[in-house]
């Protein structure tokens, strides 16, 4: 027999209750990157916009990061760690593929047994969890979500890349969502685009390792083996990311009912100076708008930059609770994820 | 209609001078866009999606890069031009 099941019961929204970041003590400045490659500061800084970045240092891992973040989260969000009934982490950087670093964070945490799980959606993964924590929420599997997007991408670097040994920072960021009377996440404009698979990856997958055929590894001057690394095809990924993501930007927009008037905040993943300058021509954002320009000064976290440059904008007063923000992630894969929320 | 070599060359000195600030006279058939007109990659890419507004092409990335000069340009889009 089809027996009646009885469905779950969610709260009628969701919201950003705290948010909290981590970034690495050890701060770069393009100096040192010019050790490695042929460049000047004047070009990295007019091509990416990038004077400093943080890279972690041996004791500052992926989970001690992510620990720091979500703690300071779970702090601002006012609740206590058991309550937390979902633990999701978007990471590319944390190279043990299992068992996943969510229910290590979730145990050292002290959240008691919440379901816990990494998802990998590169520079678009924290929009990628909040969506799905929201998802939880309403639908009723958790009452609070913790969402961090953590990166230890100096790892992924080749310094001697000179398109893209400046552009990648360590860090983690984190929020925790909660259940809410009234709307405070818009709908989710997502997607991926599979057929640009190669303009941004890895330079070998791990099992090229395995096969241990050094003719199938990339090897450094040295003759050492290198490590993968992250490439990209700049003009293509500045392209897409400027022109298409200005729509999916709008989009969301249009699908929370907020004209660009009403917005206060806008926080693109941030991936490059230009892209954002860009962006926010192609988007028309008027001038009252407050833009995230944490790349300055953190280069490209990936799935952490965009909680990263929430909780700074709100710690400098350039914005502050209650705001109305765009934020938007975009990246490997391609994947895109945007949204409309009130700040914590 | 389409638009004659003279009007594109003009529309492209438009573009560049709105993009990287170059005075419209600098922009000429003979010029490098990198290295004459300082018109880095990635505002190249402004350039060039700017153009295909303009001019109803289609300029795709892998052509992009063949696009070495302002004449190289100008012939592109009076061959691609709808």
């Amino acid at each position: 027999m089809t027996a009646k099941i009885k469905p779950s019961k969610g709260a009628p929204y969701a919201r950003i209750l705290g948010v909290g970041g981590y970034r690495p003590s050890r701060v770069v400045p393009n100096e040192e990157i010019l050790q490695h490659i042929d460049s000047s500061d004047e070009w990295i800084r007019s091509r990416s916009g990038i004077a400093t970045r943080h890279w972690a240092g041996p004791e500052e891992t992926v989970a001690e990061m992510s620990l720091a973040a979500a703690g300071k989260a779970i702090a601002d969000a006012g609740i206590n760690a058991d309550q937390i009934g979902a633990v999701i982490i978007s990471t590319v950087s944390h190279f043990k593929q299992t068992p996943s670093i969510a229910t290590e964070i979730a145990h050292r945490l002290g959240a008691g047994r919440p379901a816990a799980f990494d998802i990998s959606a590169a520079c678009a993964g924290f929009v990628y969890g909040l969506t799905i924590g929201k998802g939880l929420i309403v639908e009723g599997s958790a009452e609070y979500a913790l969402v961090i997007g953590v990166e230890r991408l100096s790892d992924m670097t080749d310094l001697t890349d000179r398109s893209t040994a400046f552009l990648f920072g360590d860090g983690a960021g984190a929020v925790v969502l909660g259940p809410s009377d009234v709307p405070e996440i818009g709908p989710t404009i997502w997607g991926s685009e599979g057929d640009k698979a190669d303009v941004i990856s890895q330079t070998v997958p791990w099992d090229r390792f395995k096969i241990g055929d050094l003719d199938q590894l990339p090897l450094g001057e040295d003759g050492r083996l290198k490590f993968p690394a992250l490439r990209q095809e700049g003009q293509t990924v500045f392209r897409w990311a400027v022109y298409e993501m200005a729509k999916v930007a709008q989009e969301a927009l249009d699908a929370a009912g907020v004209t660009a008037d009403e917005l206060d905040v806008f926080i693109p993943h941030q991936a490059n100076m230009r892209i954002i300058d860009a962006m926010i021509k192609a988007l028309k954002l008027p001038e009252h708008v407050a833009v995230a320009r944490d790349i300055e000064t953190t280069g490209n976290t990936s799935a952490a930059s965009i909680p990263l440059a929430m909780e700074r904008l709100l710690a400098t007063g350039q914005a502050k609770s209650g705001d109305t923000a765009l934020v938007i992630g975009f990246g490997a894969g391609l994947v895109f994820a945007a949204a409309v929320v009130t700040l914590p | 209609m389409a638009a004659t070599q003279e009007e594109i060359l003009e529309g492209l000195a438009d573009i560049v001078n709105e993009i990287a600030g170059i005075p419209t006279e600098d922009v000429q058939l003979d010029k490098s866009f990198t290295d004459d007109l300082d018109v880095d990659s990635l505002s190249m890419v402004e350039v060039v999606v700017a153009a295909e507004e303009r001019f109803g092409v289609k300029i795709p990335d892998d052509d992009v890069k063949n696009l070495k000069t302002v004449g190289d340009a100008t012939d592109y889009i009076l061959k691609h031009q709808a």
